[in-house]
């Protein structure tokens, strides 16, 4: 019985193995250690062992919570999207062209982190969340939010560069869990996602010109001009990182400005509910 | 197994010996089976201390610990803002003035993320590299934006690959902090190449970046892949152990 190469076998089928066996690539070390301690009849079953936890659809309860919050905020974003691309719009709403094309690709991406958390989480059947379940005005204060473009532009930057915020924040969560990749890569293309949706509203929101793809200094963080989003926005002015101050670095002149663009903040996933539950309706919030 | 700079298979005479034979016989045990990792092992792996810049041993990033995490997120930060200083010296190829200020915003902060690792690290960061930006023209702004979301888009697959090697929960938050702020920037260039294009995830996929465009997965690259596509930009060679 030639162990390494059953797992190089399994390599030329699924790459990763190395990666889920144990992510620091240190896996053919724990494997030696393992082979010292234990007897040869008994490999079998630690193989068995080894391959439930790379491949077992069991997920530790704080990293279910991680996801399923995840998945919540991603139904939250796929049902704005989807519900707002469907709507009879006209020129006014989201234009034919570049607008709707890009709102499309967000849309879909929406779409993808949905089956891939309900994946992830073993959830087969319909999705938890669905149109009826959300109040896109919150509550009146986006009352618009159907019908002009440029609110809808707002909700949608709000929720992107929640998302970002969120994700970032559940990490250390998943700190050295193979999930956390693919949590970074979701991560990732909301934050894409947040710089296009900031162009947009640099260039069809009035007031918002000076709207960059990163987030720049205010004093409260909140650089939209969107006030009904602080609370999105809360600690952005942060310059002072792992307790090191950004501002001026090692004499590199980095303005306070530049320091709070440089780093993306985090927020709980309390916070994260809050501003989610502001959209969902009764019944349904998340608690 | 392949090497990440082909000339470092050739050990220096003057650094041959006990030690040295042993980590390498220790880590080809270590690796031989796992069969996957990118090594390029030399001498400069026994030294003691992490920090240590030579131009002919290169530096080594040694993945045992988040020191080498970092230093390899040091290493890229480096890269990005030796780029962009470059790039912020001959700002007249841009005649969009928004373009100009997002390159200097873009410069600003790849400064500070250097500037951050190099005092987290202190005394234990790997030193200055030299970049090698000869095959860039940076008079320009075609291929300056090819190079600048070339360096963007691996620079976002760097971190979201090496998160999961990060053991300090703080080091892990600064990491995300740092990399959704290179994803604005790679969407932001790629929509000056393309407006649109911001998340191209089959592009990101099929340029060996690591995305997975069917699940919307933006890019995630282990450190020896990015390490070898990101070495054309760096004279200074890199060497990596214990990944």
């Amino acid at each position: 019985m030639n162990i390494i190469n059953i797992l190089d076998e399994i390599e030329k089928v699924d790459g990763e193995i190395y990666e889920r066996l144990n992510p620091r690539r240190k896996a053919m070390k724990d494997f030696y250690n393992i082979g010292k301690k234990i007897s040869l009849a008994a490999l079998p079953l630690a193989l068995g062992s080894m391959f439930q936890k790379a491949y077992g659809q069991t997920n530790p309860t704080n990293v279910t919570e991680v996801l399923n919050l995840a998945l919540a905020l991603e139904y939250l974003e796929w049902n704005y999207y989807n519900r707002a691309l469907g709507l009879s719009s006209g020129a006014a709403y989201i234009p034919v062209g570049p607008a709707r094309d890009a709102i499309t690709t967000i849309r879909n991406h929406e779409r993808q982190h949905v089956d891939f958390l309900k994946k992830a989480l073993n959830i087969t059947g319909a999705d938890g969340y669905v149109q009826a379940d959300f109040d896109f005005t919150a509550g009146g204060t986006f009352a618009d939010v159907d019908t002009n473009y440029q609110t809808f532009l707002k909700v949608a930057l709000a929720f992107e560069d929640t998302g970002v915020r969120a994700y970032k924040g559940q990490a250390p969560l998943l700190k050295q869990q193979s999930v956390l990749t693919a949590a970074l890569q979701i991560h990732g293309v909301e934050a894409r996602h947040a710089s296009h949706l900031r162009k947009m509203v640099k260039e069809n929101v009035t007031g918002a010109t000076a709207l960059k793809p990163w987030i720049t200094y205010t004093a409260n963080g909140n650089d939209t001009g969107v006030t009904a989003a602080d609370a999105v926005y809360a600690g952005e002015q942060n310059t002072k990182i792992a307790n090191i101050e950004i501002q001026n670095v090692n004499g590199s002149g980095i303005t306070q400005a530049q320091a709070a663009e440089s780093f993306d903040e985090t927020i709980t996933g309390a916070q994260a509910k809050t501003i989610a539950n502001l959209f969902i309706k009764a019944g349904k919030k998340l608690s | 197994m392949k090497n990440l700079n082909e000339p470092s298979q050739v050990l220096p005479a003057n650094e041959g010996g006990i030690l040295e034979s042993r980590l390498q016989r220790r880590s080809f045990l270590q690796y031989a089976g796992a069969g996957a990792a990118a090594l390029a092992l030399t001498a400069v792996g026994c030294r003691k201390d992490r920090g240590f810049t030579n131009d002919i041993y290169g530096v080594t990033l040694d993945f045992k610990d988040d020191f080498g995490v970092l230093n390899y997120a040091y290493a890229l930060e480096q890269l990005e803002a030796a780029f962009y200083t470059q790039v912020s010296n001959n700002l007249a190829i841009f005649t969009d003035s928004t373009e100009r200020a997002y390159f200097q915003d873009i410069r600003a902060h790849e400064v500070a993320h250097r500037e951050f690792f190099k005092s987290v690290l202190g005394t234990g960061s790997i030193g200055s590299l030299t970049p090698d930006f000869s095959s860039i023209d940076f008079n320009s702004r075609t291929a300056v934006l090819a190079a600048a979301k070339t360096f963007e888009d691996l620079g976002v697959a760097a971190y979201n690959g090496a998160g999961v090697r990060i053991q300090n929960a703080a080091y892990l938050t600064v990491a995300g902090q740092i990399v959704s702020v290179e994803a604005r920037h790679a969407a932001a260039i790629r929509d000056m190449i393309s407006n649109g294009s911001f998340s191209n995830l089959s592009e990101l996929q099929s340029s060996g970046l690591g995305a997975d465009s069917a699940n919307g997965l933006d890019g995630a690259l282990p450190p020896d892949k990015v390490l070898a596509m990101a070495s054309k930009y760096i004279k200074t060679k890199i060497n990596v152990i214990n990944l």
